[in-house]
């Protein structure tokens, strides 16, 4: 059956939905940030779960394993990683200078500021 | 056969102890006790393990990998249960006491 | 039903829970943390499905560094969220639309373990039939990232660098004059347990820190890993010791001097082997011999990714701090 075969993918939507679901429902800023990295770390978890064959092993070449799992994966992923925690720390930068500027990181009431200036 | 059974008996005994750990963290009635449940986790549990699984490897460098992994373990998870504890202490937390009962002060 | 998939469901199924844990607290302070452990459970799954240089810089890097700045932050921004904000029933709609949409999309993905799935039969038998005879090391991933795909790896060391430059530029150059006079990251004077076995702990934290720079040839590590390690271990005597001290052992300078540099010697690679009349980041030229020039070249490279990670993951925990000293020191 298609359950044992798809499982980790179905897991994987369920996790970038939650994810999806913290930046869109949650107006506080870091929890947004946090949301987001959920959601890349899923998509990492996807590619990862694609990479994987059955019977192999790490792909480091050892003369006692003839399988190996698919190395082109991981070192996007490898790349994907850092690029993330780089974005991250931007990111938490700039929700320290918001909260300086306008005294709150809560979305709705940065939009209230907003709109009373204009 | 002997160094089989002797790994096995090690994993599953801190398998266990890491179990017991974890529901002391539910069960136990404040923070303190709490963190001691934690750290049976972290020094006899990581340590049993680690013994069962140096007694299952065949190569020197694995085994001596182990060894640093756990007096690494041995070194940091202790410390940070202190710095945990000393923290809540000094901002105000205090142990539970269970309240005495039957006795009227007169 | 294998040991192996058990396993599998099991770490998938907490990875679930871990998420919907962030989801519904109204707690920053737990949600940063349950977020550390989706990072550590993410990198256990990495290794389950043997990809354990993955999972090394995942657990580094998410769990650690991760962690250490988005606390830094929670100092600054204030630590519960306002829980009437909301906008659930939106929320909901759109992600239940958008899954569902995904779940049929995975009706005609490739089953899971496959050997024969299309992602299994281009680039990667070419890789691992040839990597040893083209560029002689065991560990297959370090030679594709830095050797067959050198460039994306330079414009990752790139984006690294640019953030670095982009968080000095939002959160502004530390001034030595306005040193307030208590330091929040202070020394931990009374904390002897804590500052005892940090003495015992930092030099064999940096000394590994090497073995992983050098060993990622021959088995998981490399230049990332070892640069997110070396930072760890400044930023553990930073917050022991105080950031004062750790200023002066370490300048602010020569740490943006030293993020620069890693991102150079990775460019000078290639531009010697342009020089040499071959293409950008060729490494067969850098020596007698092709095999020994790859070795050179993937050592040099990985050693500026090292340099540049380092510093700059250390220049940003420097800031972020001084600004928690700013806040903080001036209401003192």
């Amino acid at each position: 059956m298609t359950f044992m075969s798809q499982y980790n993918y179905w897991v994987v939507i369920i996790l970038m939905m939650l994810g999806f679901y913290i930046v869109i429902s949650h107006g506080n800023l870091v929890k947004k940030l946090i949301g987001l990295s959920i959601f890349q770390t899923s998509v990492f978890i996807l590619y990862i779960s694609m990479g994987k064959v059955t019977g192999g092993t790490a792909p480091i070449l050892d003369s006692d394993y003839t399988v190996y799992s698919n190395p082109l994966p991981h070192v996007l992923i490898l790349t994907a990683i850092v690029v993330g925690i780089a974005t991250t720390a931007v990111g938490l930068a700039l929700v320290v200078r918001i909260k300086e500027a306008y005294g709150t990181i809560e979305e709705s009431e940065i939009q209230q500021k907003d709109d009373e200036e204009c | 056969m002997i160094i089989d059974i002797i790994s096995w008996f090690c994993l599953l005994v801190g398998g266990f102890l890491c179990i017991s750990g974890a529901v002391g963290i539910f069960r136990f009635p404040d923070f303190f006790s709490r963190m001691h449940a934690a750290s049976v986790t972290d020094s006899l549990g990581s340590g049993l393990i680690i013994l069962g699984l140096v007694l299952q490897s065949s190569e020197w460098l694995v085994i001596s990998k182990l060894v640093f992994i756990q007096i690494f373990i041995f070194l940091t998870s202790p410390t940070s249960s202190h710095a945990l504890a000393k923290a809540a202490l000094h901002s105000g937390l205090r142990p539970w006491t269970k309240p005495v009962a039957g006795r009227d002060d007169r | 039903m294998t040991i192996e998939f058990l396993i599998d469901i099991i770490i998938l199924g907490f990875l679930v829970i871990t998420a919907v844990g962030i989801a519904v607290s109204k707690d920053l302070f737990a949600s940063v943390m349950l977020a550390g452990i989706y990072s550590l459970l993410s990198a256990v799954f990495f290794v389950v499905m043997d990809a354990v240089d993955v999972a090394f810089t995942e657990a580094s890097v998410g769990a650690g560094i991760s962690t250490i700045l988005m606390l830094s932050t929670l100092t600054l921004t204030g630590q519960f969220e306002d829980p009437s904000r909301h906008n659930k029933t939106l929320g909901f709609v759109v992600v239940f639309i958008t899954g569902s949409l995904l779940i049929f999309g995975t009706t005609d993905m490739p089953i899971f373990g496959d050997a024969l799935a299309p992602v299994q039969l281009h680039l990667a038998p070419h890789f691992i039939e040839n990597s040893y005879a083209e560029v002689g090391m065991p560990n297959i991933v370090t030679s594709v990232l830095a050797s067959y795909r050198g460039y994306d790896t330079f414009g990752e060391t790139v984006v690294i660098f640019t953030a670095g430059i982009g968080v000095l530029t939002l959160l502004g150059f530390s001034s030595g004059g306005s040193t307030p006079l208590v330091s929040v990251v202070a020394p931990m004077h009374q904390h002897k347990i804590l500052r005892v076995v940090s003495k015992m702990l930092i030099p064999p934290i940096l000394i590994f820190a090497l073995y992983v720079q050098f060993h990622g040839d021959y088995g998981p590590g490399g230049g990332f890993q070892a640069g997110v390690i070396f930072a760890a271990a400044i930023i553990l005597y930073a917050m022991v010791f105080g950031l004062d001290t750790a200023r002066k052992v370490i300048n602010q300078s020569v740490i943006q001097i030293l993020s620069a540099l890693g991102v150079l010697l990775y460019g000078s690679v290639g531009l010697v082997s342009f020089l040499n009349g071959k293409n950008f980041l060729d490494y067969s030229v850098l020596a007698h011999d092709p095999l020994h020039g790859q070795h050179y070249g993937i050592l040099l490279v990985e050693l500026g990714v090292g340099i540049t990670v380092t510093a700059v993951m250390v220049s940003i925990f420097f800031t972020f701090a001084s600004r928690v000293d700013k806040e903080h020191g001036g209401n003192a």
